[in-house]
Formats: C-alpha cells, structure tokens, sequence
C-alpha cells in the first residue's frame, strides 16, 4: 500500500461538536467468493461523510462486486460493511433508504415513461404525491429532457437514459450516491457534463460519492480520495497527489529499439536517478529533478548503442501508481475496453 | 445537463426523506406499473384473446352435431365455452416482462429500493388478474351472442368469470418460478408447454364418460376437469354446491403449488446469495 495517510476531504461537513462525524462506508475484511472464485479479497474502506471516493481498478478487479455488496444486492461471504451507519447484512432495508444507486448500464424499465419510472421510484421510497412533485421539479434541470420525460424510456438516447436513471437514483435525496461507471461509454462531452454533476450533488449538498470508475482521469479530476483495486484488493488509497508522490516526483519516459538490458545499466549512477524499470521497450525512469536529469538520460542512451525513439518527461499519473504496484498498466486496458 | 439540481445550502438537506411506503402501497404501485404496461404490450393481449375464440368457433362447428350423441338436447356451445375462458386465462402472466426487467438490471433497481419483496411479485399478479378477467368478457360474451344460456344467473354469470380469472391467477406461479429461477426468457416461454396437459388431458372436447380409459383416468387427476365442470354447472345447471366446491378446490390446489413454487423462487434472487 503506497499510503493510507488521512486527509481531509474538500467535502467533508464536520459535526458542530468539531469531530469528525461517522464514515459514509467502513468495510473490514470484505469478502465476496462465487464458488472457488473469490472476487473480492478482504477489503478495508473508510469513505469519509462529504467526500468524492474513487474506486480506480481495470475491468474484473473486483469493483462492481464491492459495490453491489455496498448496496445490498450482495451478500458478503465474509467481512463486514457498514453504509450510512447500517450494516448492510443486518440492516438492509436502513442502509436502502439512505443510498441513492446508478449502475454501470441504465437500469430503466424502457415501456414506462421517464416521468412514471420518476414516479414509481419516489413511490417507492415512500415519498408523497407533492413530495415527488417537488423532487422532479428539483431534478428537472439534471433531466434535461424536456418533452421527452412523457415519452417511453425505449425512445431515449443514451445520453438520456443516464441522465434519468441518475435521477431515479437522487429521487429520495440520499446521502450517500454510488455510481458505477458513471462515464463509460459516454462521449467526452457527456463525461464532463457527468462530472460537473457530481461535483455539483458533492459541493451543494454535501453529499458523499461514492463512484467507480477505470478512467484514470476521471479518478483524478473528481475524487478527493483514491482507492486501487487489483485481484479483489485494496493495493494503494489516498488522494491523487499522495498516490502520485509515491511514485516519485518526475518521470522520463524513453521509448527505444535495442537492448533495454544494456539501457537500464547505462543509467546506473545517473545523479537524481531513483529508479529504472523496463517493460518492453519502454523504460521508466524515476527522478527526482526530471529536466536536470534528462540530458544525462539522453547521453548515457545515445552512448550504450540504442536509439531512442521518443524521450518524454511528465509528471506521475495514476497510471503509474498502478504500473508500480501491479506491474500491469490501467491505460492498456482502459483502451482495449 | 447543467444548473443548480436542489435549491438546499451546503451544510442543510432539502426535508423529503424516504422511508418505508408500507406492503399494501408497494403492492399498489408495483401493481400499477405493471396494469399500466398491460395495453402498452397488444402484441402478448391479441393472441390470448384470438386463440380462444378460435377454437370455440371451430371446436363447435365441428363438433356440434355429433356432440348430440351424448344426449338429446345436449348444448355444446355451452359446454365448450368454459373451455375457451380456460384456454383464454391459462398461462397469461407478466412473466416474461420479471425476466426482461432481471436482464436489463430494471429488478436490481428495484431491489435496492426498500420495496417489499413480496410485493415484487403480487403485485405483477394483481395485474394479471386484471388482465385475465378482462380477457375473460370478452369470450363470455361471444357465448352469449350465440346463444349460450347462463342458467345460474347474472351472478352466475359473474362467478363464472371469477372462477375463470381466479384459476388463471393459479396457474401463474408458474411462469413466475421459471422467470425469477433462471432469468432466462426462453424458458419462460417454454413455461407454455405446462398449457398443454392441463388444457387437453381432460373434458376439453367430449365429457369424462366419452373419454377413452386412459384418457379417462387421467382426467379424474387433472384440476381443470374440476375446474370446467364447476364452470359448466354454472351454465348449464345453475348452483350446483357440489361441482363449484370441487372448482374452487382445484384451483386452490394448483393455485398453493405454483404460487409456492413461485416464491420460493423469489426468495431465492432476492436473497443476495
């Protein structure tokens, strides 16, 4: 684990006593197994109340499971986890009437229209006739759908359908929101206008978020706290900058042809040099001064007998957070989904 | 997708809270959607009600006249019709609506909501009730235009469709156990098959005592044996305490077995297993 300091959120709404009030999720040893398969390992979470918690991890690393366990449609085989001060194995009915859910596909009945299915879920939990008035008209601005709220779901875009099943999500006004997924498959428009959103539920009303997500940048930009997943487990949470400082402070990139064994060793005893790693034909280097070292970086090269392709120094991405802990790159997968 | 979405101060939440809506007012709303969705889906009410009909017509067209062989005066329209109700009501169910709704992550919306379990399901059968006695006056109705003679009555006449909308009921829990145990569509439909022997291995065309042997015998275990000779009585004889009771029995009977296995099928997608 790179590192699990406590940090303030930007959101968090402190008690009037000034102490913190209870965690928005506190899981400990969660498990979830299907036959031999276990799909979540012992996760320990501690989602602070008001804060953007991002559940960063590639596909099948666990992340819809923990959540549909969050949200009660799962039992855990082991572990606990308490959602809104309520235990979701003891408690289900208390924890559902304080979590509003959107799932990774719009869960929308496509033969209602989008005010019914709007209706119904306030029904549902409770809400009277002028109580659900209201609440649409609150939403209508996230709807955005205009006419089309009397017309059947099945006639809608997708765009449309995320925008009304997380409203169906909201319609209670709950405290704490999970979102899976929340932007895949959405146009880059539609993925800001996501992310305005949440920031928006997040700042205006304090409420606690609690998304997953296998957009690096989505975990960057929105979360106040990161927590990675990989195989069923938690292998690095803080908040970006944190988890990118762990890595170290710059990057260098060379991309090269020839033989990277030889590369690695021409870099030994570079001054600022951290580290070196290679995968295929790309070599890491960790430094802690990126532009006072990458003359040096591009001579030893040059003088070891490669060529070198592409140079490039940046700052560390969650990317790179994940490369290190797992030795496998999020990006690549994010692209091949 | 933009502008303020509750008008509420940072540290303050607008009041509405939820809170449990109570079992009669999830059943009710859970019910309304799916009476709701009833006209909006003419392609599952067309075939229910032509098929029916269709067979009453040839079924008496062709058999009317040798049916006088079991007794002078014998009225095989009247006799036929209860089995049209039947084939009208059997099988009619919002089933393959609870499947689409599980494969399209519509009843996991559902379940995360504090609805009650139970109303998940009855409440899909409520409607189905309506939805069978509605299908069930208009097939009452062409008896009558052609003639068929309700001795016991307007409220025999009510019972009849009752009886009728209350075995379709019955018979439900079946197609439910399919849908809510595999959430496949195709099995659901293959539920249809279940229509076959209870609608045929009986006095579906000719009474129990022109039956062959077998097919006797097999009659005397099958509930809607019991079901159309209490609805025929109604026709045919007028209150016959007898033939209704043995009615109300059998569909009772089919009615705690597929309804039971139904639930135990609810109870096993939504026990979070």
């Amino acid at each position: 684990m790179v590192t699990t300091a406590p940090h303030p959120s930007v959101g968090s709404q402190p008690v009037p006593d000034g102490t913190a009030p209870p965690p928005a999720v506190l899981t400990k040893g969660l498990e979830r197994r299907f036959g031999d398969v276990v799909a979540v390992a012992g996760v320990d979470l501690e989602v602070r109340t008001g804060e953007i918690y991002g559940f960063l991890g590639p596909n099948g690393a666990g992340k819809s499971t923990t959540i549909r366990m969050l949200c009660t449609l799962l039992t855990p085989s082991a572990g606990t986890a308490v959602v809104a001060g309520h235990d979701v194995a003891t408690d289900p009915d208390a924890v559902r009437l304080r979590i509003g859910v959107a799932l990774q596909d719009a869960a929308l009945d496509p033969k209602q229209t989008g005010r019914e299915l709007l209706r119904l879920q306030g029904r549902l939990y409770g809400l009277r006739s002028r109580e659900i008035d209201a609440r649409l008209e609150s939403l209508s601005d996230l709807v955005d759908i205009g006419d089309a709220m009397d017309r059947f779901i099945g006639t809608y875009s997708g765009g449309m359908r995320r925008r009304l099943d997380l409203a169906a999500a909201l319609i209670h006004n709950p405290e704490v929101l999970f979102l899976d997924e929340p932007t895949s498959g959405l146009d880059p428009e539609s993925r800001s206008a996501v992310w305005e959103e949440v920031r928006r539920l997040n700042t205006a009303l304090g409420m606690t978020i609690f998304l997953t997500t296998q957009y690096l940048e989505e975990a960057d930009v929105l979360a106040d706290r990161v927590g990675i997943i990989a195989r069923g487990r938690i292998v690095a949470e803080g908040t970006p900058d944190e988890l990118k400082r762990a890595v170290g402070t710059d990057l260098i990139i060379a991309r090269i042809a020839g033989d990277a064994g030889a590369a690695r060793k021409a870099l030994d005893g570079i001054d600022g040099i951290v580290g070196v790693e290679v995968h295929g034909d790309e070599l890491t280097v960790s430094a802690t001064a990126g532009p006072a070292a990458l003359s040096p970086v591009a001579v030893a090269l040059a003088q070891c007998g490669v060529v070198v392709e592409e140079l490039t120094l940046r700052r560390p991405t969650l990317d790179d957070v994940f490369l290190e802990l797992t030795g496998g790159r999020l990006q690549e997968r994010e692209e091949a989904a | 997708m933009a502008a303020t979405i509750l008008p509420t101060a940072p540290t303050g939440r607008v009041e509405i809270r939820a809170r449990k809506a109570g079992f009669l007012a999830d059943l009710r709303s859970i019910a309304g959607r799916a009476v709701r969705s009833i006209p909006r889906e003419p392609e599952a009410i067309v075939p229910a009600l032509l098929i029916p009909l269709f067979f009453f017509v040839v079924n008496t067209g062709s058999l009317q006249d040798v049916a006088q062989n079991f007794g002078p005066g014998f009225d095989y329209k009247a006799f036929q019709l209860p089995v049209a109700i039947v084939f009208a009501v059997t099988g009619i169910s919002r089933a393959s609506t609870l499947v689409t709704d599980i494969q399209n992550g519509y009843f996991d919306r559902l379940q995360m909501t504090p609805v009650s379990r139970l109303s998940l399901l009855l409440g899909l059968m409520v409607a189905d009730f309506v939805n069978v006695l509605a299908l069930s006056i208009p097939v009452l109705g062409l008896g009558l235009a052609v003639g068929v003679d309700v001795e016991s009555g307007v409220l025999g006449a009510l019972l009849f469709l009752l009886l009728a909308s209350l075995w379709g009921l019955a018979f439900t829990g079946f197609p439910y156990a399919i849908a809510l145990k595999t959430g496949n569509p195709a099995a659901v439909n293959s539920s249809f098959l279940l229509f076959f022997p209870f609608a045929f291995l009986t006095t579906s065309f000719v009474p129990q005592e022109a039956l062959t042997s077998w097919l006797g015998t097999t009659a005397t275990y099958n509930p809607v044996t019991y079901l159309l000779d209490g609805l025929r009585s109604l026709l045919s004889e007028g209150w016959d305490a007898a033939a209704l009771g043995k009615a109300i029995a059998a569909i009772a009977g089919i009615g705690v077995v597929s309804i039971g296995l139904a639930l135990a099928a609810l109870r096993g997608r939504v026990d979070r297993g």
